[in-house]
């Protein structure tokens, strides 16, 4: 399942690579890229993994490296 | 906005309380309280007079990067860019350079709001150029007008647009009639007329009047909703270039560190004087930050990108643009792509004079709805065929039957009927024409090149690039337009797997290179062969779902300039990366090992915060050159 979210307040290129690499690394996730010019987030969920806890324990990676980030759903 | 005023309040307030500080600690007789502060003397009341000043200002400046640094440490995260800024200002201050920790940070901050500045600038001037999302749709309901979200609007609902306003869905004109901007959708800037029964794009603009349209597809379906996930969503492949350095970045801030260490301990316990050591190595700690080295390879492949969206040209992401920078043989599809893929009235050989022959032609193919009959009416005068029976003959042609019987087919037709014709040996169809037994000459239809076809082969042979062409037509078809529009090499009578087979030998024979293979086509069954090369290029717009899917670079348009164009653009794409990393690598190597030789003196500290954040400015400034 793939989900985009815009990530606010993300002012860092390098902490953008930091977080794409922690994602990438979680479990459940099939894939992640950050796009930080477009302050995005596209998170590619393994198939029969638990979407939300998945969700969760990535916000809570980008909060380690950008604790005033937020993670919006886009459409 | 008010994030940016807030930090340049700060650093006005910072800087004149610094300003003032440290020019009465210099330059007035407040010197000797300078003076009597060195060493930390600190039952001393004139060490606070002194310290106070630049405290204060320090802390009003870089309160939030001391805050966000502890954060860090306690989330386990060293060696941010927050944290080496406070080590190294607290190494200063701890020296007692206090003028230096209080202005290195003020610099710091003040290349920080520059950075973000320009960030947040040059993403809103690429933002505008992918600025084709429809905000909203005026719906007919019931007779009533609402306002809806274009995701609200089903398929079916008759939209009102206004002359000004974006088609939100793809549709069909079903009242009005005028001309569509398509500028911000295919880079074309001639407008599309259009009237009742015509398709209208989402993202076009209605020029003039009220028109109404009724919507064929989902807002998620249609054009610009493809169009912008493809732009913005298609990142999960990046270049590299990207991935390299950003991996680069990983291991440079801890090797940097671990050499200030080393620098701050080893020299001093052979030659001394450990306080100016320790200030080199908390040089050495700001020149570590990454952050120069990293913004500046991902706003270069943004803008890339951008720029190329304005000319219709999608990239998906920026592997596909540095692939392309790299690719330096174009294999190209015919029909479609080369060609017109319609049929046209190429030549005409009269037996004795041209308007018989055409009219009689007109006459004959008058009935038919086939493609060839449609060229040859398309390119003949208008002729009256009332009086004439017209009967079609499968594989040989047509038969007209009036005051004249007349034949227009090919050789077998003009035999059976036992009329003598001189045979042509031409690429493309030829139909002989007679008229009452009497031979009146040929026409030959064929599918032309594209009128910019020869040009464009010339100017990717120009940029040094082989091209060749794949066609399942026959050898004198594909000879013919070979030699037209200049192609290297063409291979004929192939289909459909036998081009993803030449593909895979190509790919196999070149597996050394560091060069790559384009495939240009429509889309239209030879999405396997876009699939497999290192930079599939479709044609012709957002058709097809599989011609997407398996492409790289979508081209919006049918003009095959955007070609040669897009991989001018990629290559300069490439260079202004490799400029980036070159300049901010070069400066930090630069400030490193003037500062290890202690050449800078007192400048080094300022020296360093240039090499981060002043760096990183102009990487984003070249950067914004992509976009053109």
């Amino acid at each position: 399942m793939r989900k985009v979210y815009k990530l606010t307040d993300l002012c860092c290129a390098n902490c953008a690579a930091e977080i794409e690499r922690d994602v990438r690394k979680a479990k459940g996730v099939a894939d992640a890229s950050v796009n930080f010019i477009a302050q995005k987030l596209i998170l590619e969920i393994e198939d029969g993994a638990d979407a939300e806890a998945v969700v969760k324990k990535v916000e809570k990676l980008v909060r380690r490296v950008e604790p005033d980030c937020d993670m919006i759903e886009a459409h | 906005m008010r994030r940016e005023r807030k930090a340049l309040i700060r650093i006005l307030s910072a800087f004149v309380i610094f300003l003032a500080a440290a020019v009465s600690f210099h330059l007035t007789p407040l010197k000797s309280v300078a003076e009597a502060a060195k060493g930390w003397h600190v039952a001393d009341p004139l060490f606070y007079l002194y310290a106070v000043p630049f405290l204060v200002a320090y802390a009003i400046v870089g309160y939030d990067v001391v805050y966000k640094a502890a954060r860090g440490v306690v989330r386990g995260r060293f060696l941010d860019e927050n944290f080496l800024m406070v080590v190294a200002t607290f190494g200063a201050i701890a020296l007692l350079d206090l003028p230096e920790a209080c202005g290195v940070m003020l610099f710091y901050q003040v290349g920080e709001l520059f950075q973000r500045y320009a960030v947040g600038k040059s993403r809103r001037s690429i933002a505008a150029l992918m600025d084709i999302r429809p905000e909203t749709a005026r719906v007919l309901r019931e007779g009533e007008e609402v306002i809806l979200a274009p995701e609200e609007v089903a398929v079916g609902d008759v939209l009102i647009l206004r002359a000004g306003e974006r088609v939100p869905l793809d549709g069909v004109v079903t009242e009005g009639q005028g001309s569509f901007d398509v500028s911000s959708l295919t880079g074309e800037s001639l407008p599309f007329a259009f009237e009742v029964g015509d398709e209208a794009l989402s993202g076009a603009i209605n020029l003039e009047g009220e028109i109404k349209i009724r919507a064929t597809k989902a807002y998620a379906d249609s054009t610009v909703a493809k169009i912008l996930d493809l732009v913005e969503n298609a990142a999960t492949r990046k270049a590299k270039a990207e991935n390299y350095i950003t991996k680069f970045a990983r291991y440079y801030t801890p090797i940097v560190v671990g050499a200030a260490l080393l620098l701050a301990v080893i020299p001093p316990i052979f030659l001394g004087e450990w306080k100016d050591w320790i200030n080199r190595a908390l040089t050495f700690l700001v020149v570590s930050c990454p952050c120069a080295l990293v913004i500046s390879v991902p706003l270069s492949f943004f803008g890339g990108i951008g720029g190329a969206s304005k000319r219709g040209v999608l990239i998906k992401g920026g592997g596909a643009l540095e692939r392309l920078a790299k690719v330096d043989t174009f294999l190209f599809d015919k029909t479609g792509t080369i060609t017109k893929g319609s049929f046209e009235v190429s030549e005409v050989y009269p037996a004795e004079r041209r308007e018989e022959i055409l009219a009689a032609a007109a006459i004959a193919e008058s009935a038919s709805n086939h493609p060839i009959a449609r060229s040859v009416m398309a390119y003949a005068p208008a002729t009256d065929h009332s009086g004439y029976e017209i009967r079609e003959i499968a594989g040989r042609g047509v038969i007209a039957v009036g005051e004249e019987e007349i034949l227009v087919g090919n050789g077998k037709l003009l035999e059976e009927r036992l009329v003598e014709y001189s045979p042509l040996e031409k690429a493309g169809t030829v139909l002989y024409v007679a008229r009452g037994g009497k031979y009146l000459g040929a026409i030959v239809v064929s599918d032309l090149p594209k009128e910019n076809a020869a040009e464009v082969i010339g100017s990717l042979h120009s940029e040094g690039c082989r091209t060749v062409m794949l066609t399942g037509d026959a050898e004198s078809v594909a000879r013919a337009v070979a030699e037209r529009v200049g192609v290297d090499e063409y291979h004929a009578g192939l289909l459909p797997q036998d081009k993803v087979a030449y593909m895979e030998a190509l790919l196999a024979a070149r597996k050394e290179e560091k060069k790559g293979v384009c495939f240009v086509g429509d889309g239209i069954n030879d999405a396997p062969v876009l699939a497999l090369a290192d930079v599939g290029i479709s044609m012709g717009g957002i058709g097809s779902d599989a011609a997407i899917e398996a492409s790289d670079i979508v081209l919006l348009h049918d003009d095959l300039s955007a070609i040669p164009t897009a991989k001018r653009n990629a290559r300069r794409t490439m260079r202004i990366v490799r400029e980036n990393i070159g300049l901010a690598l070069g400066v930090k190597v630069a400030v490193l090992a003037l500062t290890a030789f202690g050449v800078l003196g007192a400048l080094s500290m300022w020296l360093a915060v240039f090499a981060d954040v002043g760096v990183a400015m102009l990487a984003i400034l070249n950067a914004m050159r992509c976009l053109k």
